[in-house]
């Protein structure tokens, strides 16, 4: 299948141009909800002692912020279909030459752009702020580069993998807010091991690492399958099977 | 929709000038000639004993037909009678259970779809448009799908052609729904299309709405582009379409309006007279062309006959011989909407049976 990077790049800007407009959405899901998530957490560690910086070598305590790529995500992809398909915008669109694999493509790209740069922001706002505000010595204990490194790498994994059970919620459901809700939800178990290895409940090694990046490159790859098979132009059109 | 002009492009493609009067000259498609328009050719659709199930129910059945190119076709029905499904089955949207069916000249596959969808465009019911969006944003998003050359150039055509050139910047949020409708036309005119489906273009807009979109229509219609129209507004097929089909699930009719109206009551006269006849039936019972007859009103008689033109002459020379005052013996004049009600309630008397 060869994919049209015109019309791609059509319902690309489109989207962009929907999540600009879009002021709750974008408030919601790449503002609020990232700060909810880190605000409380740095006002902790801004209180750390210089004591607690041993303590805190044993762990990978910023890790848990790869729940924002797993979470920010979820909700821009779970409005994808549906919310084309409450609005009325589906058909024409179905309507057109684009094919199943370039819409979805586009809508994961559309979903997954902003994402990265609100998780990336995000995690340069908390290193900038706990490199200002912190105990230095809970500073360099915090901020290491492996733990680097791996936000690096993991966010866009967890990111795409987010999107693609986002989608496919998004092309069965018949309602955007069960849908966002069902997103959310199904991205639990991908926050609840970052949290288990950010809080050295589940070690973090290089190997754990290797074996976490392919898995969720297999599953992003099995997503982007099923996602591509769930989706039904007809029933969504037609509302039956 | 005035200050505008089409012309005769290069290669099929839709030219649309400004400074001359229209909607009648406003759009234009070249390559469709006068003759093509009349049926030659190979048709633009052509429809073989479709049939579309929805979980075992069937919501068109074995439905044929051919429209030729550069022909406004009619699809008729009542709610629920299958129009869209047609439309969607057609537009790639649905695949058919069974039948086959050729579009644009490509027969209607799943292989085919892309290729098909290049070649026409829909309008659905309702216009979709991404409401925060700008019109002018709206059109470029799908010039893009279509993968139009000189997209700007071409949007600023299209929506002179639905005289929206000054509503381009406008969030479509704000529109009226007529203008929504006419944005809805702008976009499905941008890839030039060869088959235009209009499904119900005229739902729940006001009169002028109704007018101005019966008048892009029209220029269309006169402008070559071959015009599937589905609604149930049985004045707007009247005045538009070259030909209608009436649909109830499955098929019951197809032909010019005119013709219709002959199949259906060509064989009815309705003789009126000054005063009620005193023994109608000794009048009418005795005539060789007259099959049955009933009284409409007090001194208006409808008369079943084999052939009006034999009939006529026949019922006169009775109504006179029986010393009535004849004010006028004809053919009853039927609108299309007598066909279709004759039609439909047929199928509603039959269901109930």
């Amino acid at each position: 299948m060869t994919v049209n990077t015109t019309r791609v790049r059509a319902i690309y800007r489109k989207e962009l141009r929907e999540y600009r407009r879009n002021g709750s959405l974008v408030i919601g899901a790449m503002a609020v909800l990232p700060l909810l998530f880190v605000v409380p957490s740095l006002i902790d560690v801004f209180a750390l002692p210089a004591s607690s910086a041993s303590e805190l070598r044993n762990g990978d305590p910023l890790l848990y912020m790869l729940g924002i790529p797993a979470i920010v995500p979820a909700a821009l992809a779970a409005y994808s279909v549906v919310g084309e398909r409450q609005q009325g915008t589906l058909e024409p669109m179905l309507a057109t030459p684009i094919r199943r694999e370039e819409f979805l493509l586009a809508k994961a790209l559309a979903a997954i752009v902003p994402s990265l740069a609100v998780a990336y922001a995000v995690y340069a706002l908390v290193l900038a702020c706990i490199g200002l505000f912190a105990d230095p010595a809970v500073a360099s204990a915090l901020v290491r580069g492996p733990e680097i490194v791996a936000q690096l790498v993991f966010t866009p994994l967890l990111a795409a993998w987010s999107i693609w059970i986002g989608i496919a919620i998004s092309t069965r459901s018949s309602d955007v807010r069960v849908a966002q809700q069902l997103g959310m939800l199904a991205n639990l178990p991908s926050v609840a091991v970052t949290t288990l290895v950010a809080y050295d409940v589940i070690h973090a090694t290089l190997g754990l690492a290797l074996v976490l990046a392919v898995a969720l490159l297999a599953l992003i790859g099995i997503g982007w399958r099923i996602t591509s098979a769930l989706f039904d132009s007809e029933r969504l059109i037609a509302g039956a099977r | 929709m005035a200050a505008q002009r089409a012309g005769v492009g290069q290669g099929g493609s839709v030219d649309i000038d400004e400074g001359a009067p229209a909607p009648n000259s406003s759009l234009r498609r070249s390559g469709d000639s006068a003759e093509v328009a009349a049926g030659g050719g190979i048709p633009a659709i052509e429809v073989s004993h479709v049939t579309k199930d929805f979980a075992g129910r069937s919501a068109v059945s074995d439905v044929s037909f051919s429209v030729a190119r550069g022909e406004v076709f009619g699809l008729l029905g009542p709610n629920g009678a299958g129009k869209s499904t047609i439309v969607r089955t057609l537009g790639t949207l649905l695949a058919p259970t069974s039948g086959s069916a050729t579009v644009a000249g490509i027969p209607l596959t799943r292989e085919n779809g892309v290729e098909i969808r290049r070649r026409i465009s829909i309008m659905p019911e309702s216009p979709g448009l991404y409401l925060r969006l700008s019109v002018v944003e709206n059109l470029e998003c799908f010039a893009g799908l279509y993968e139009v050359p000189d997209p700007s150039g071409r949007i600023d055509r299209v929506l002179r052609a639905v005289n929206l050139a000054d509503r381009a910047k406008d969030v479509c949020g704000i529109l009226s729904k007529g203008l929504r409708q006419r944005v809805a036309l702008a976009r499905a005119l941008l890839n030039e299309p060869e088959v235009l489906f209009l499904d119900e273009p005229t739902a729940g807009l006001d009169p002028v709405a109704s007018r101005d979109v019966h008048e892009l229509i029209g220029a269309l219609g006169r402008g070559g582009v071959t015009i599937f129209l589905t609604t149930h507004r049985l004045d707007e097929a009247e005045r538009l379409c070259t030909r209608v089909a009436i649909l109830n699930r499955s098929l019951r009719t197809v032909g010019r309006p005119d013709e219709l109206r002959e199949q259906l009551f060509a064989k009815t006269l309705v003789a009126r007279t000054l005063i009620p006849l005193a023994t109608p039936d000794a009048v009418f019972a005795g005539l060789p062309a007259v099959t049955s007859w009933r009284q409409d009103r007090p001194a208006t008689y409808v008369l079943a006959v084999s052939e009006s033109a034999v009939a006529a002459p026949a019922v006169t020379r009775a109504l006179v011989a029986a010393g009535a005052d004849v004010l006028s013996v004809g053919e009853s004049p039927h609108s299309l909407e007598d066909v279709y009600l004759e039609l439909i309630n047929d199928d509603e008397e039959a269901s109930v049976r």
